[in-house]
């Protein structure tokens, strides 16, 4: 008996079909990360209940939800799962407060936990309980519709890409609820989306999807620092690091980070010392030199081990270095490659320009 | 009014309430079925509901008057299950009328349950809740206005109803004989006093139930309902 949530199914999607196995961990964030249309979010539908797949596994920490080579199928009412839509979905008919307590009434009396109002503080809720959800704004919805689940008293929350439909600014005031959620609560999240930024600020697993059937799944910072990825091909490709804050230097308006594989200085982060700040280095920012340079303007430069390079797009490549232990990538291109004879297993050092925060 | 008139105005009632439940009860799981359906016969049923729309109301009559005798097909089977024949009955007229205003009550009931975003009613299902408690705490209160529609149209429409009942419930007074048939009477007889007195009251009482429908609603009755 496995104590994950273990998966199988298989669907047909109009041109391919959704043939994805797998297993996510009952623990922390997975993201289902993919191109539109790539069959993500019918996974997430599937794990649901609502797609009923012909070929389907499904059992969360030994507890089976869909069987059917047994003709075993628990319909979406029966299954205690948190599901959040592109948006909100909530019902017009209803009230803020009723809206979310829709699933936690129906929820039998010896498994309800009696969390109302630390869900209505957690998202913030607290003004908005008497208005009706058309008096809302995108990102208001959007936190009504995550108490509203959270309040089902999941063992399991689904969030199909849940700021797609939200603008900027909107995304910015759901995040640090989402992130709040992340560590408050020890429910699992399974989350789907196609932005690299949002990935990268909450997920801890990652299932990469393309074309209905899964590429690779495992700890997010070990796939994101993969040359042979899709994802390492995107713009935004870049490494992960989770760090510390140890110290602020206020003359220059700096903070400094350690990580395991060493240190790095960035600009100021008005978090107290001893936080954690994920942050991501963009594998652009990256540029590589095979001496320490002399004077100059970049504050980051470390030394690193050439691990391995992958050519992509016209003259350019994706080089994935080794920092102390840590994986950091850089894009260079083919010519540069060639003037460094760039060769895994060389020592260069790496010239960092800035540093994302994904604050 | 004479005796005759009130007996009629309570057959009215009568008749226009039945009716009016029994579509209501019938008219909605086929709206449902029309709303969400994608099969091949659903074109095939929505053309038969709406054909009394269209149909001169005698042509109904003309053919249910031959489907309820005690020989036609329902008349036979209704006397086989224990009645004692349709034609020229209230439970006759009642048949007549659930057929003659189907399209009034189904219309809008379908038109109201399409608008329902299938999200949802998929929300809800994810929320713990069965398909019958979805059924009622979420699709009957967001089908609200199309219900009120669906109910006064019927309601008003059997009402209102002449020629099927003219053909298929004879003019039995105190029996079946409704107040649009009376009316006819007295015109007939020359008594315009009477037809007068029937007339006014029954476009009063249209107008006050649709005029409180219209201000209930907020919405054009026939329109299509996308709340």
């Amino acid at each position: 008996m496995s104590n994950g949530i273990t998966f199988r199914f298989k669907l047909p999607l109009g041109t391919f079909t959704l043939d994805a196995a797998g297993e996510i961990p009952t623990q922390g964030v997975t993201a289902l990360f993919g191109r539109s249309g790539c069959g993500k979010t019918s996974l997430l539908r599937c794990i649901a209940g609502l797609e009923q797949a012909a070929d389907a596994f499904l059992s969360i920490s030994g507890e089976c939800w869909h069987d059917s080579a047994n003709g075993f199928y628990l319909p979406p009412h029966k299954r205690a799962i948190g599901y959040v839509f592109q948006e909100g979905m909530l019902f017009p008919h209803l009230r803020v407060r009723e809206n979310l307590n829709f699933g936690y009434r129906r929820t039998p009396s010896s498994q309800r936990t009696g969390d109302f109002d630390r869900v209505v503080h957690l998202l913030g809720l607290d003004s908005l309980l008497d208005r009706s959800p058309a008096q809302l704004s995108g990102g208001e919805k959007q936190r009504v519709a995550i108490g509203r689940a959270l309040l089902n008293h999941p063992r399991l929350l689904l969030m199909d890409e849940p700021m797609a439909a939200l603008d900027r600014g909107h995304k910015k005031e759901i995040l640090p609820y989402l992130e709040r959620l992340h560590g408050e609560s020890n429910i699992p999240i399974i989350y789907v989306t196609h932005d690299l930024n949002e990935l990268s600020r909450i997920a801890d697993h990652l299932v990469l999807i393309e074309q209905g059937t899964i590429l690779a799944a495992g700890p997010l910072t070990e796939l994101l620092a993969r040359v042979d990825l899709p994802i390492a091909r995107d713009e935004e490709a870049g490494a992960l690091f989770d760090t510390r804050i140890i110290h602020h230097d206020e003359t220059y308006h700096l903070t400094r980070l350690a990580f395991s594989g060493g240190e790095l200085t960035v600009g100021w982060i008005d978090r107290p010392a001893g936080e954690m700040v994920r942050i991501r280095i963009h594998a652009k920012d990256v540029s590589l030199a095979l001496d320490p340079p002399g004077l100059s303007s970049i504050l980051n430069v470390l030394p690193v081990t050439v691990v391995e390079m992958a050519a992509h797009g016209r003259g350019r490549m994706i080089v994935k270095l080794d920092l102390g232990g840590t994986p950091l990538l850089a894009r260079i291109t083919q010519k540069s490659q060639a003037n460094l004879d760039l060769k895994p297993g060389m020592r260069v050092y790496a010239q960092i320009k800035s540093v994302a925060l994904t604050l | 009014m004479g005796p005759n008139d009130l007996a009629a105005l309570w057959v009215t009632l009568r008749l226009a309430l039945t009716s009016t439940l029994l579509l209501l009860l019938l008219g909605t799981p086929v709206a449902w079925w029309l709303a969400r359906s994608h099969s091949r016969v659903r074109t095939l049923v929505e053309t038969v509901i709406a054909l009394p729309l269209v149909l001169p109301p005698t042509v109904l009559g003309f053919y249910l008057l031959i489907a309820l005798s005690p020989n036609g097909l329902l008349g036979a089977s209704w006397i086989a299950l224990g009645g004692s024949g349709l034609a020229f009955t209230f439970t006759g007229l009642v048949i007549g009328s659930v057929l003659y205003s189907m399209p009034f009550v189904v219309q809008p009931l379908q038109n109201a349950f399409a608008a329902i975003d299938r999200r949802t009613l998929e929300a809800a299902s994810t929320l713990r809740a069965s398909p019958l408690d979805c059924f009622f705490s979420v699709i009957i209160p967001l089908a609200r206005p199309g219900l009120i529609t669906a109910a006064t149209l019927g309601f008003a429409h059997t009402l209102g109803e002449f020629g099927v009942v003219l053909m298929i419930g004879g003019n039995i007074p105190g029996k079946t004989q409704v107040l649009s048939i009376a009316i006819y009477d007295h015109v007939e007889s020359l008594e315009y006093g009477q037809a007068h007195l029937l007339s006014a009251g029954l476009l009063l009482f249209s107008f006050l139930i649709l005029f409180l429908v219209y201000r209930m609603n907020g919405t054009s009755l026939l329109r299509r309902e996308t709340r």
